[in-house]
Order: C-alpha cells, then sequence, then structure tokens
C-alpha cells in the first residue's frame, strides 16, 4: 500500500507549486488586462486570505511555518482564478479561509487532505451565495471562433484565455509536475459526452463543443486542478478513471444541473473517490 | 446520576438523525429537542415501573411501544397548540420513537428508577442543548436570523443586520448541519480532554 507522503524523487513540492503558480501568471496577468481592477482585487484577496489563514493555523495547532512550501499561494490563486471578477471581496475570502481551513488543516495539512483546497472553497462560495455565480461562463455564442481563442471569453477570472492556459500547462506536462493521464480522461470524456447529449432535445451527437471547451473552467479544471498530486489517484489507470469520472460528472453538472458551471462540484465528487479507485486499481502499473 | 458532562449527542453522536435534520431553526430546534426529553424521561418511567414483571426479550419492543404512544400524544399536542412549528418538523417527530439514543438508553442504561430516571434526564437535557446549540450556529451564520416565539409586540424573529443580507446559506444546506455538527463535537471534545 502506498502511503503519504506521496512526492517522491524529483521535484520538492515548493518547487512543484512554484512551478505551477508561474505558469498561471500569463493567463491571470491576461485576465487583469481583460477586466481590469475588480480581477486583481479578488486575486490579492483570495491569496492574501490563504496565506494569513494557513499562517494561524500552522503557528496556533501546529506550531510550524508552512507557508514556505508555496501550497498555500497556489490554493489562494487557483480560487482566484475560479471566481468571476464581479463578486463582493468577502467571497474570495471565505473561499480561501474555507479551504485553508477546513479542507486542508482540519485533515493535518499539505498532502493529507483529500479534496482539492480550491475547489472546496468555491463549491462552499457557490452554494452560499448562489447569486454571484448563475450567469458567469459563456451566456451566449460568440461571434468568432478565433476571436474566443485570442480574446478570450467571459467567465471567470481564470477562464478568460484558453491559449494562455494551455501554454502554461505545456511547460508542467514537460516536466512531469502533472500527468497527463488526467487531464486526457477529463477533457476525452467531457468532450464526448457533449458531442453525444449536449444538443439535447435537438437530438444526439449535435452538441456545441467549442462552446464547451472553450468557456467556463474546464480547461482551468482539468490541467491545474484534477491534477492536484495529493488528490488524484496514484496509478495511470487510477488517474484515466479519476479524469473520466470528473469529465462526465462535470457535463452532467453543467448541461442539467441550475448552475452555470460543473467543473468544481465534479472534481470534488470525484476526489472522494480517490482511495478507492487507488484500492482497485493497485495492481496495475504505475 | 445526573450527568450533563456526557453529552450525547457532540459526545457519542447519538440521535444526530433529527439532530442534522431539524437544526435549521432555533425554535424547531427547541421543540425537537424538548419533545425527546419528555418522550426519553416518559419511557425510562414506564419501563423502570415495569422492569420487575417484564422478560428480557421484551424489554426493547416494549419500550418502542411506549416511545411510539407517547411521541403520538406529543404530536397530536404540537398540531394542536404550534401547527406552523409541527409543519416545519416533518416526518422527524414520527422518527423520534426509534431515535437511537431512546434504543441505547433502553439497551445499556441503568435500569432502577431511582438511577434511570437522573440519567434519562441528563441525556435527554444534554441531546436539547446540543441540538440548540447547532442550531443557533446555522441559524445566525446560515440566514442571519434567530427564530425564536412571538410574545407580545415581538414578532418571534431575531434579524442580525449584515448576516442576513448575505447569509452563509451553506450552512443552512446538509453540508452545513455536517460540517457545525463536526466542528461543535470536535471543540467540545477537546474541551472536555
Amino acid at each position: 500500500m502506498i502511503s503519504a507522503p506521496h512526492l517522491h524523487a524529483g521535484p520538492t513540492s515548493r518547487r512543484m507549486m512554484l512551478s505551477v503558480v508561474v505558469c498561471l501568471l500569463p493567463a491571470g496577468l491576461w485576465a487583469v488586462v481583460r477586466y481590469g481592477p475588480p480581477a486583481l482585487y479578488v486575486l490579492l484577496a483570495s491569496i492574501a486570505a490563504s496565506l494569513l489563514t494557513e499562517l494561524a493555523i500552522a503557528a496556533l495547532a501546529f506550531r510550524r511555518f508552512t507557508l514556505g512550501d508555496g501550497s498555500a499561494a497556489l490554493t489562494g490563486l487557483l480560487i482566484g482564478f475560479t471566481l468571476p471578477p464581479a463578486v463582493p471581496l468577502y467571497v474570495p475570502i471565505a473561499a480561501a479561509v474555507f479551504a485553508i481551513a477546513v479542507v486542508k488543516m482540519t485533515f493535518g495539512g499539505l498532502g493529507r487532505n483529500w479534496m482539492n483546497p480550491a475547489l472546496g472553497g468555491r463549491v462552499f462560495v457557490m452554494f452560499s451565495w448562489p447569486v454571484f455565480f448563475h450567469a458567469s461562463p459563456a451566456a451566449g455564442r460568440a461571434d468568432s471562433l478565433l476571436r474566443w481563442i485570442w480574446n478570450g471569453t467571459p467567465g471567470a477570472i481564470g477562464d478568460v484565455s484558453a491559449t494562455l492556459l494551455v501554454l502554461g500547462s505545456v511547460y508542467l506536462f514537460v516536466r512531469r509536475i502533472i500527468r497527463w493521464e488526467t487531464p486526457a480522461a477529463f477533457i476525452g470524456s467531457f468532450s464526448l459526452a457533449v458531442w453525444a447529449f449536449a444538443g439535447l432535445p435537438h437530438g444526439f451527437f449535435r452538441g456545441d463543443l467549442p462552446l464547451y471547451l472553450l468557456t467556463g473552467g474546464l480547461l482551468l479544471g482539468a490541467l491545474y486542478q484534477a491534477t492536484d498530486p495529493v488528490t488524484s489517484p496514484l496509478t495511470r489507470v487510477g488517474r484515466l478513471v479519476f479524469g473520466a469520472g470528473c469529465g462526465l460528472l462535470a457535463f452532467l453538472v453543467r448541461r442539467f444541473g441550475p448552475y452555470a458551471e460543473g467543473v468544481a462540484p465534479a472534481v470534488v465528487f470525484m476526489n472522494m473517490l480517490v482511495p478507492l479507485i487507488n484500492r482497485l486499481t493497485r495492481r496495475a502499473a504505475c | 446520576m445526573l450527568n450533563l458532562r456526557d453529552n450525547p449527542l457532540l459526545l457519542y453522536a447519538l440521535g444526530i438523525c433529527p439532530a442534522l435534520a431539524v437544526s435549521t431553526r432555533v425554535d424547531n430546534a427547541l421543540v425537537m429537542g424538548l419533545l425527546v426529553l419528555v418522550v426519553l424521561m416518559g419511557t425510562t418511567l414506564v419501563m423502570a415501573a415495569l422492569e420487575p414483571v417484564l422478560p428480557e426479550a421484551l424489554r426493547l419492543p416494549l419500550a418502542l411501544v411506549a416511545a411510539a404512544g407517547l411521541v403520538t400524544a406529543g404530536d397530536l399536542f404540537l398540531r394542536t397548540y404550534l401547527p406552523g412549528l409541527r409543519e416545519g418538523l416533518g416526518i422527524y417527530v414520527q422518527l423520534v420513537a426509534v431515535n437511537c439514543l431512546l434504543v441505547g438508553r433502553t439497551e445499556t442504561g441503568r435500569r432502577r428508577l431511582s438511577e434511570a430516571a437522573p440519567e434519562a434526564f441528563g441525556q435527554g437535557a444534554g441531546f436539547c442543548l446540543g441540538l440548540l446549540l447547532v442550531a443557533l450556529v446555522r441559524e445566525v451564520l446560515g440566514a442571519g436570523t434567530i427564530s425564536l416565539f412571538p410574545v407580545g409586540s415581538f414578532s418571534g424573529t431575531l434579524r442580525i443586520g449584515g448576516l442576513a443580507e448575505q447569509p452563509v446559506r451553506i450552512l443552512l444546506l446538509a453540508p452545513g448541519a455536517f460540517l457545525v455538527l463536526g466542528y461543535l463535537a470536535a471543540l467540545y471534545n477537546r474541551s472536555r480532554s
């Protein structure tokens, strides 16, 4: 049985976290350019709240300083990325405090949480203040696909540019900080489900694939959030199963649920199954 | 003996089914807690009276029958005098009859009246207080209000400015019940040790 810590030789957790932060920065900067100061305030609020919460709890409960591993900063940044730029600042702060205090530190800190902290925080605020989340991504089809790819799409801060998110992830793939199985299965099963069922009730296999792939949190979730090494399976087969489940659930919530976006609840739900997936796929090649 | 420190809800997680379900409002929680207290006390008294003549195998079935009778009486009382609140409690009033607190008491609790009555009172009161605490946290944070009972010119609901406009609504939903109960139990256990 493979047990914690899951991070083996090679990159330390600090290097991994900082690499992800750096790869996310272009998309973040572009969002600030596009949305102006409100996006910056949301990002700063979520990062600051996340760092302060981690600092306080680590000092009080564990008598340790844990900001050095960079995971709290990354969590804060990812929370900001999943929120629309126009939310009041108590939303990113509440999401960050919940993510760090409840999802992460209650279970013992980095490497011991079963749920992705950033997505846990996002789900917490989504159910608490749904009014800010109903209309976020992709109200309608943009005039041209090219403009979407270049200019970005409406929605949460991190959804603004599919191009920059994909470019940032290339480095992470090359360094094997994120593994290909989870994003491939995630995007694959999501695309299949969209192609087959999103066109209902007009008929099967008529889904609007670019709309579903390029708008909303799919790329951010598949590339940066579902790939969190702490909360995704340890085996290759396990990661494929995990990603496929995420994609299918994300499609179901987005297409048929009351919310505009389905990635966060889908990944959080699949996080719950990770220990089971690990156990069932233990004998498969890692 | 009377023991209010071993809170059945926060320490043993007994009776969490109604505690999770009806703790969205303080008035609901108070009525539910009192109902459990009354049924627990009543069942204990009946069982203590029957103890000398009762075969062991019949203890649990008879305790459930006694509890069901008391719950039905309580249900009729609530329907008559507090119909609005009774509506809000739903199926959970009837479910008090098979509350695990009650089954646990019958199975493992003390049997002599002089010991059983204070013990049952302690458990019932402890459950009532625990439930009130959970409901207070959930309603204040999740709705920004405190629902009490209308008296004279007081409408029965306290509003907390600021929170009532944009409350943390998830705490009123099912996950909020588990979160609040879990953290209260953790704090309670920590404060005891």
